[in-house]
């Protein structure tokens, strides 16, 4: 009698069943998940993967940039001489302005040195350029071309020459993550510049235009209001340019106003971004008098924006 | 010995016997895919843009079982992670059981033609797209517009040209009867 074997042959053996390995990576995935969404603990092992990926990333971007320059290379000549006119009639017309700034500035520092307010900014800022868009459709994030190297914090505010066009919300050693006005996880202390009424704008996510929530339907706002941020989340500095009002609608059934905003920096067509060092310095929270601080305990207790 | 003749780019005849694959033109390909999948892209390009590397590792799931599996998919789903800083573990799971569905359903898809194979293909890629939907929704982000399926079905309308490109170098020298 042939003895039969009671093992199959290793030839057929190829380690757990598909359904144990999908069990066992899901499982791990949903730990990561949570691990990261929740607590950050992944953060340094992202920063060596993504510096390994730095290299991949640019140079994905060279064709397109090779492409143009030779674009650039071969624009007319007529191109630029009307750019050039272009630019020295805007010149004239904003010289006006500019040649009363200096008289302003020196101005407000004194009467600020009379005040005794601490200058508010003026601070240095870092040039960046877009290297790309995140393919993750849920989320309005740029990637660009500078990180800690050249000293870019997290949290730091982004304009370009319009407006402000998000903040850094990652910094990696070369590189850093924006996230843009129209991110749904983002928002801007804002004041109405005609009125000077203060709200907040929230991102509403792709394709969708910012909100100002929680707006009283009897505010002094109108179609066209120019949005400059306020400045009082310590983020962005005061008096940048936002949004412009689009669509309001004043319902008195409802407890707020719906009002959308159309951002006036191009935050998902600039190239070139500026980064804004941090320099508002809030003063530390005042020490709530003690007999309060009892009665207070079960209440939210900061009540700063940010 | 007769010169090697090249195969048109074509599918492969059913009677083609297809040489083995080169164990380094897999993570090549693979590697090509993930570049694709970090090209810089705006407006209608990103709608359009389907997920290479989903693709290619379907590509390869379906046809090399025992180089590409679970475990391979997820580990590039982490770096897919990294290269769009989404959530750890988002495309992990989402290619997993991607690989997962290519093994389940790989003896029957492989047996139609490559069109047949791509309408197989727009539900699998719309599996990966919806763990991920789900992920996100979950996590608090709002529904995506209805252009959030479009990568998938150009995914699948690539299809045919990827599975005839990636199978080439498999494919015999035609023997001398036939040039």
């Amino acid at each position: 009698m042939r003895h039969i074997p009671v093992e199959p042959p290793a030839f057929f053996h190829r380690g757990p069943s598909p359904f144990a390995r999908l069990a066992f990576f899901g499982l791990l995935s949903i730990v990561l998940l949570f691990a990261d969404t929740r607590y950050r603990y992944l953060e340094s092992v992202r920063q060596a993967v993504a510096i390994v990926l730095y290299p991949l990333q640019r140079a994905v971007q060279m064709p397109g940039e090779a492409l143009s320059y030779v674009a650039t290379y071969f624009s007319s000549q007529r191109t630029l001489a009307e750019d050039n006119a272009a630019l020295k009639r805007q010149l004239v017309a904003e010289a006006s302005a500019v040649q009363g700034y200096p008289l302003l500035q020196q101005e407000n520092a004194r009467l600020a040195g009379l005040l005794d307010l601490r200058s508010r900014y003026g601070a240095a800022a870092t040039a960046v350029e877009v290297l790309y868009t995140s393919r993750d459709p849920f989320a309005q994030k740029v990637f660009v071309d500078k990180g800690t190297d050249t000293g870019i914090l997290p949290g730091q505010a982004v304009i370009d020459a319009d407006g402000v066009v998000g903040q850094v919300t990652r910094v990696y050693p070369m590189m850093a993550e924006v996230t843009l006005l129209t991110d749904k996880d983002h928002a801007v202390p804002v004041r109405v510049l005609r009125s000077g009424v203060r709200s907040v704008l929230f991102g509403s996510g792709a394709g969708r235009l910012p909100e100002l929530r929680f707006t009283a339907p009897n505010a002094d706002i109108e179609i066209g209001d120019v949005l400059v941020t306020s400045g009082i989340d310590g983020t962005y500095p005061p008096g940048l340019a936002v949004a412009k009002v689009e669509t309001l609608e004043r319902d008195t059934g409802q407890v707020f106003a719906r009002i959308a905003a159309r951002p006036i920096a191009g935050a998902d067509r600039s190239r070139h971004l500026l980064v804004l060092a941090q320099a508002v310095s809030l003063p530390p929270q005042p020490d709530e008098p003690a007999g309060i601080d009892a009665v207070k305990r079960g209440k939210g207790k900061s009540r700063r924006g940010g | 010995m007769a010169m090697r003749k090249v195969p048109p780019l074509t599918p492969a005849r059913p009677e083609e016997i297809l040489l083995a694959v080169r164990p380094w033109f897999i993570p090549l390909t693979l590697f090509v895919a993930f570049l694709g999948n970090l090209l810089p892209a705006s407006g209608s390009g990103q709608v359009l843009r389907p997920d290479f590397v989903a693709l290619v590792l379907l590509y390869w799931c379906l046809h090399e079982p025992r180089y590409v599996g679970v475990g391979s998919a997820w580990m590039i789903g982490l770096l897919m992670d990294v290269g769009d800083a989404t959530q750890f573990g988002q495309h992990a799971l989402a290619y997993a059981v991607l690989a997962f569905g290519a093994d389940f359903f790989r003896r029957r898809v492989l047996r139609f033609s490559l069109w047949q194979q791509a309408a197989q293909v727009a539900l699998l890629l719309m599996l990966c797209a919806g763990i991920v939907l789900v992920i996100r929704v979950v996590g608090g982000a709002p529904l995506p517009r209805w252009t959030y399926v479009v990568p998938s079905l150009v995914g699948a309308l690539l299809w045919p040209l990827v599975s005839v490109m990636l199978q080439w170098p498999q494919r015999p020298p035609l023997s001398p009867a036939e040039r």
